[in-house]
């Protein structure tokens, strides 16, 4: 076994960098950019953490995965144990070790993160459960003997799979309901390959199959069934709805009906749920742009942006954002792709205009912004700068704004109560329950768009209201 | 999987489907619509619902074979399957006593028009039905609209069967005959709908057009399908199909739709060079024209 270091000197070791495909190479393919740990790597790492008595990382993570427990295993290089620890609160591990925005969750609250670099919870998490995925039969923990009740879950995205993978760890009868052809909602049709591999999906959906989860595709509840119908005559004792976020917002500037227009949302699910990159093997086309001009800074903007410039035949990909590099929304380590990559980033710059020619996109008109005391939001507030207006010339505008929410369900249910943003209103935050005897929400649809691991976290809570409310029937 | 029952050709490019989906017979209604994927590597289509039948568990519709994924399609043969089927989606025609309505369908538009007239006329409208195509062979489900609606007019743009002209000379005769006119509903392609508003709008004749724009997910994700209506956004998955005509942008919808010509064409030529087909084609442009 290693020496055990005093905690000083674990401060001073530096974090452990992860390998990543060279930036110049990785821009004009497709492949994972972040390449994962070694082994050796991994228990290097692991060896950083001083094992808190009290670990302030668990209170960080919205799913509180037992952090130190699962890293003392990886020091002790028994990584398949560690994996069964995260797995114990944590039914994706190797989809939230990618997309989990630690830095402001886990790694944000680590102790040698005071004087140090805090340890690389993520890039840890990532390895265990690929580590168990290609190295061993994947493990299906014991199943408790089932209840004999029914539970809907409705969107198979991060909040439904997360209910659906723990309500079935408690031995209920879990089906999942999902909109389009493939499940997995934004880790499928939103979060690029480079990102997260759909491969890497596909067997975290594998295994909650396993545990007798049953997902029904191209099933539209609130068109093909209503609430009334799941938990009438289809005999379901509760319902989750994790439908996530809907429509995309617009600029409302002029130009945005030109051709060449795109939410970030059409962007994306042409590329990652079509496979329009690979048109005409596949038959969704994405139009030959030379040039892209992304509006907004978000992990979605950026992830429209470093997708645009994977593409064949484009030569440069803009990011246009309100306000500075400081502010934006999207996580560190994807601002620092992207700009190793080569996205080139306008700050400071708003949208005013989009021109056109033929119909098609030429030229994005901006203006130009200055920052001012913090809004509601906690952010520096932008204002227009006057006659400071400015041309790009562009061929294709991708609007990556959030979206609002997605009507379907609640026009289908007038006694399901919604905000003025049509969210779901919850009647008990505390287990997500809403306005509807039975009927639990969390993740999008509730709080307006957020992250993957937070709408996890919210199917969780909701699951164990779910259970409590079935047992009590 | 979805099971394809029947599928037999109705004019030279208009095939007629009958699909075994029996959730989604269960509750479609007219004026709404499914989306299809044929197999792992196709696009998603919006496809009009003709006909369903909840209790044979069956839906109807009808497509016209122009495009790769349609022309794919009609070489599909009873007992063939199709791999993903989502619907019915988008909001169901509004089937009240209006009075008299008048139908307009045009070419391939008139398998769309067809459930909504039925309907209207099951409420107690009178329901006048006008059937406009290019040539006779392309006059589709005649007989059907007959039975389905209280009077039938036909037109063809070169006389060869029915009235010669446009089905807009037909309403504007009735409407300069003061024939009273409740309401006018018009499918088919967006030049003739545009035609339609412009004609009834100085008389005030609540006028709809259903809109087929280019769809993804249909469900209210993706945003594709925006459509200007009053100046505003709207969605055709979600707050459509069928809009306010008179307050459409049939302008910049067109200009939309022409969006993938060059990538529907290199599909279609390189699907039909792969599998040697020698169907009988109608360019991109005639559909959007």
């Amino acid at each position: 076994m290693a020496e055990i270091k005093k905690d000083s000197q674990r401060n001073k070791t530096p974090r452990t960098p992860a390998p990543e495909q060279n930036p110049d190479v990785r821009k004009k393919n497709f492949q994972e950019v972040s390449l994962g740990y070694t082994p050796a790597m991994a228990q290097l790492e692991a060896s950083r953490c001083i094992q808190c008595k009290k670990p302030k990382c668990v209170i960080g993570c919205p799913v509180r995965v037992a952090i130190p427990d699962f890293i003392k295993q990886v020091a002790e290089g028994d990584f398949l144990e560690a994996a069964r620890i995260i797995k114990e609160s944590n039914a994706l591990p190797s989809v939230t070790g990618r997309v989990c925005p630690q830095e402001d969750q886990c790694e944000k609250h680590c102790v040698i993160g005071i004087k140090g670099e805090p340890l690389a919870i993520g890039k840890l998490e990532r390895f265990v459960a690929d580590y168990e995925r290609i190295h061993s039969e994947v493990k299906i923990i014991e199943l408790p003997p089932p209840t004999g009740k029914k539970i809907a879950i409705i969107g198979a995205g991060p909040a439904g799979l997360a209910a659906a993978g723990d309500l079935a760890k408690l031995g209920h009868e879990v089906v999942i309901f999902e909109a389009l052809h493939k499940p997995g909602g934004v880790l499928f049709y939103g979060i690029p390959e480079f990102r997260l591999p759909k491969e890497i999906l596909e067997a975290e959906l594998d295994y909650l199959k396993r545990l007798g989860i049953e997902i029904k595709v191209n099933y539209v509840i609130g068109k093909i069934k209503t609430l009334d119908e799941l938990m009438g005559e289809d005999g379901f004792n509760a319902i989750f709805i994790g439908t996530g976020a809907g429509l995309p917002y617009f600029l409302d500037i002029p130009g945005e009906n030109l051709n060449g227009v795109y939410s970030a949302n059409e962007f994306l699910t042409r590329i990652n749920l079509m496979h329009a990159w690979e048109f005409p093997v596949f038959d969704t086309p994405i139009h030959h742009h030379k040039v892209f001009a992304v509006i907004g800074g978000g992990n979605t903007a950026l992830d429209a942006a470093r997708t645009a410039l994977r593409l064949p035949t484009t030569e440069k990909v803009m990011l246009i954002y309100r306000r500075s590099r400081d502010e934006l929304p999207a996580r560190l380590e994807e601002v620092e792709h992207a700009e190793a990559e080569g996205i080139e980033f306008h700050y400071l710059a708003s949208p005013v205009d989009i021109k056109g020619a033929n119909g098609w996109v030429s030229e994005i008109v901006c203006q130009k912004m200055e920052l001012v005391e913090p809004d509601a939001s906690g952010r520096k507030h932008p204002r227009p700068v006057e006659n400071s207006a400015f041309h790009l010339k562009t061929d294709a505008v991708i609007i990556a704004l959030g979206s609002g929410v997605n009507p379907l369900i609640a026009k289908s249910a007038s006694d399901l109560q919604t905000d003025s943003h049509g969210h779901i209103e919850l009647a008990d935050p505390d287990i997500n329950l809403t306005s509807r005897p039975g009927v639990f929400a969390g993740g999008d649809i509730v709080t307006g768009a957020a992250t993957v691991i937070s709408a996890m976290g919210a199917g969780k809570k909701a699951a164990h209201g779910i259970h409590n409310y079935v047992m009590s029937l | 999987m979805f099971k394809i029952l029947k599928n037999t050709q109705l004019a030279p490019q208009v095939f007629h489907y009958l699909l075994h989906a029996p959730d989604i017979a269960k509750k479609a209604l007219p004026g709404q619509f499914v989306i299809i994927r044929l197999d792992e590597t196709g696009e998603r289509i919006p496809i009009t619902i003709s006909d369903s039948d909840p209790i044979q568990g069956t839906l109807t519709f009808y497509v016209q074979a122009v495009g790769k994924t349609s022309l794919e399609m009609s070489h599909l043969k009873a007992g063939d399957f199709i791999l993903d089927v989502v619907g019915p989606l988008g909001n169901p025609s509004q089937i009240d006593l209006f009075g008299t309505v008048v139908l307009i369908g045009g070419g391939f538009g008139i398998a769309a028009i067809h459930p909504i007239a039925r309907a209207l006329t099951q409420a107690g409208n009178k329901t006048i039905s006008i059937l406009g195509a290019r040539t006779e062979e392309l006059v589709i489900l005649e007989n059907e609209m007959i039975t389905a609606s209280t009077s039938v007019h036909v037109v063809t743009d070169d006389g060869s069967h029915g009235t010669k002209g446009l089905v807009t000379d037909i309403l504007k005769k009735m409407i300069e005959k003061k024939e009273p006119i409740d309401r006018v509903i018009a499918i088919g392609p967006l030049v003739m709908m545009k035609a339609v508003t412009n004609l009834t709008r100085p008389y005030n004749i609540p006028t709809l057009v259903s809109m087929n724009p280019i769809m993804i997910d249909g469900t209210g994700m993706c945003g594709a399908c925006r459509v200007t209506v009053g100046g505003e956004m709207k969605f055709a998955c979600v707050d459509g199909p069928e809009f306010d005509g008179h307050a459409v942008d049939f302008e910049g919808l067109l200009n939309r739709l022409k969006t993938y010509i060059s990538e529907e064409t290199e599909a279609k030529e390189k699907y039909l060079k792969d599998t040697g087909g020698k169907c009988r084609i109608v360019k991109v442009s005639q559909i959007y024209g």
